[in-house]
C-alpha cells in the first residue's frame, strides 16, 4: 500500500504569471508528492472543485494580483459548501504583513512570501498532512 | 468528513455514499482503490457487479500531440449528447523522487463547471503492470457508479501505451504533425495498438501529410496485422480482430471532427459488443488482474520466506562480489 501526498497548486485571479508557482510545483514533485496543477485563470469554485475532485492532502494558491483578500473567503466558502473545510490551505505571493492575519482567521494555515526556501513549504505540507496543529 | 476520518476510511461506508451521489466520497475511494488500501478492497468487492457497463476510451500518443485538449472536447461532444463522463488521465511518476506532475487538467478549464463531469488525475508510480491495475480500479469504481463513458488519458511512452490498451475498449492513437514523413507512431509501432488513429491539430498544414503517411502505411499493411492474425497476434489483447481501423482528422482547438471521432468510438463499442468481444474483453482484465495480484502476492511471499540472501543464492551469477 502506497500513501503519496497529494497537492494541488492554484493560481486563482486574473494576474497573468505562473513562474512562482511552477517552480513550487517542480519542487514538491520532487519531494516526492503527486502534484496537480492546474493553471492560470482559475475561479475559486474551479479551485475547490479540482480539491474535491483530485482528493488533495493540501492546497496551494498563488496569488499576486493583491486581490487575495477578494479570493481568498470566495475559495473558503467553495471549499466549505463541498465538505473541505478543514483541508489545509496554504497562500504564496505578495502578501502585506497586516493581511496575513485576517487570512489565518478565514482558515489559510500558512503564508509563503516570495523566495522562501522550498524545504519550508515542503516540511509545513508534511506536518500539515500528519495533522500536526500549525 | 474530518481529517481523522481521512485517516481511518471505511469503504464500505464510502461506496454507499458515492452511489448515493456523494462526490466526495467517489474521490476518496479513488484514492483508496489507487493506493491499494484494504478498505478500497472493500468497496471494490461491493461495487465490482455494478460494474461492466461503462464505455472506456484510451487515448494515447506522443507528448503534446493535443490528447489532453481532445479529450476535452470529445467530453463536451458526449455532454452535448447528453451522457456524464469521467476523464481519468495518467501522468507519468518521476524515477527520481517518485514524486510527479500532474498537468493535464491544465487543457481541461472548461469543464471544471459541469456536474456531469468528474476529472480525476493519477501518476503512474512506475510500478510494472502496476498502473493499468491502479487505472482499471479506478474506472471500476467510476464505472459502478453509474459513469455510462469514461476516457483515459496517457502518455505514449513505453510500456504505457500498451497498459491503454489493456484497460481501455477503444484506443484512440492521437498524432500530430510533425516534420514531412516523419510520423512518430509509425516508427514506434504504436499504431498495432490503434482501434481509431486521429491526426490532431489538422488546422495546421503539415497535417496533410501526415494524414497521407498513416493512409499509405496502412495500404502497405503495416498496421493491420490483426486483420489477417486476428487472435493469433501477440498483441491480439490490444487491438480489435476484424475491425479496419479509421482514420480521422481533428481539431481539438477548432473543434472540427470531434463529432465524427465520437461517432467512431461509438461504431467500435456497437462492433465489440456485435461480435462478444466486449464480455471476452472483460474476462480477459479480470484475468489480467487476478495475474497482477498473484505475481505481487508471490513476490511478497518469497521475499518473506526465503530474504533477500536466500533469493540471491537461486541466481549465483547476481551477487556481487564484495570488495577487497
Ligand atoms: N494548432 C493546434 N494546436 C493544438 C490542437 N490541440 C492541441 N493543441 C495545442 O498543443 C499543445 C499541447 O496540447 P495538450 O492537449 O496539452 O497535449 P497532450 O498530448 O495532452 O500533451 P501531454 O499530456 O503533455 O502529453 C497545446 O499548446 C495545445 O493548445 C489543435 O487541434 N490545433
Ligand atoms: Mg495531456
Amino acid at each position: 500500500m502506497t500513501e503519496i501526498i497529494r497537492v494541488l497548486i492554484a493560481k486563482p485571479g486574473l494576474d497573468g504569471h505562473d513562474r512562482g508557482a511552477k517552480v513550487v510545483a517542480r519542487a514538491l514533485r520532487d519531494a516526492g508528492m503527486e502534484v496537480i496543477y492546474t493553471g492560470l485563470r482559475q475561479t475559486p469554485a474551479m479551485v475547490a472543485e479540482a480539491a474535491l475532485q483530485e482528493d488533495v492532502d493540501v492546497v496551494g494558491l498563488s496569488i499576486l494580483s493583491g486581490a487575495h483578500m477578494a479570493l481568498v473567503p470566495r475559495i473558503m466558502e467553495e471549499l466549505q459548501q463541498r465538505g473541505l473545510a478543514d483541508l489545509p490551505v496554504f497562500l504564496g505571493g505578495i502578501i502585506p504583513r497586516d493581511d496575513v492575519a485576517a487570512l489565518q482567521a478565514l482558515g489559510v494555515s500558512a503564508v509563503f512570501g516570495p523566495g522562501t526556501e522550498s524545504q519550508t513549504i515542503i516540511s509545513y505540507i508534511q506536518n500539515a498532512v500528519r495533522g500536526d496543529p500549525a | 468528513m474530518t481529517r481523522a476520518s481521512r485517516r481511518h476510511p471505511d469503504g464500505a461506508a464510502l461506496a454507499t455514499s458515492a452511489l448515493a451521489g456523494d462526490r466526495q466520497a467517489t474521490a476518496r475511494l479513488l484514492t483508496l482503490v489507487e493506493n491499494g488500501h484494504s478498505q478500497g478492497h472493500i468497496a471494490l468487492a461491493a461495487l465490482y457487479p455494478r460494474a461492466g457497463q461503462a464505455h472506456v476510451i484510451g487515448f494515447t500518443g506522443s507528448t503534446g500531440a493535443g490528447k489532453s485538449t481532445l479529450v476535452s472536447e470529445v467530453a463536451r461532444e458526449l455532454r452535448s449528447r447528453g451522457e456524464r463522463v469521467a476523464i481519468v488521465a495518467v501522468d507519468p511518476t518521476s524515477p527520481y523522487s517518485g514524486g510527479a506532475l500532474l498537468g493535464d487538467r491544465l487543457r481541461m478549464h472548461d469543464l471544471v463547471n459541469d456536474p456531469g463531469i468528474f476529472i480525476r488525475s493519477m501518476a503512474s508510480r512506475g510500478h510494472p503492470g502496476g498502473m493499468a491495475r491502479a487505472t482499471r480500479d479506478v474506472i471500476t469504481v467510476l464505472d459502478a457508479l453509474g459513469v455510462p463513458v469514461i476516457l483515459v488519458e496517457t502518455v505514449g511512452a513505453g510500456q504505457a501505451q500498451v497498459e491503454v490498451a489493456r484497460v481501455a475498449h477503444t484506443v484512440v492513437l492521437v498524432e500530430a504533425p510533425g516534420m514531412g514523413d516523419d510520423v512518430q507512431a509509425l516508427k514506434a509501432g504504436l499504431m498495432e495498438i490503434a482501434d481509431i488513429v486521429v491526426v490532431n491539430k489538422a488546422d495546421r498544414p503539415e497535417a496533410r501529410q501526415t494524414l497521407q503517411a498513416i493512409r499509405s502505411a496502412r495500404l502497405r499493411g503495416r498496421f493491420t496485422e490483426h486483420e489477417r492474425l486476428g487472435n493469433a497476434h501477440p498483441a491480439a489483447d490490444s487491438i480489435t480482430p476484424g475491425w479496419l481501423v479509421p482514420i480521422l482528422e481533428t481539431s481539438a482547438l477548432q473543434h472540427t471532427g470531434v463529432a465524427d471521432l465520437v461517432d467512431a468510438a461509438r461504431a467500435h463499442r456497437e462492433y465489440l459488443v456485435s461480435t462478444t468481444l466486449w464480455e471476452s474483453l472483460r474476462a480477459d482484465q479480470a484475468k489480467a488482474d487476478v495475474e497482477d495480484w498473484l505475481d505481487q502476492k508471490l513476490r511478497a511471499l518469497a521475499h518473506e520466506r526465503l530474504g533477500e540472501a536466500r533469493l540471491m543464492q537461486q541466481r549465483p551469477w547476481c551477487r556481487t562480489s564484495s570488495p577487497s
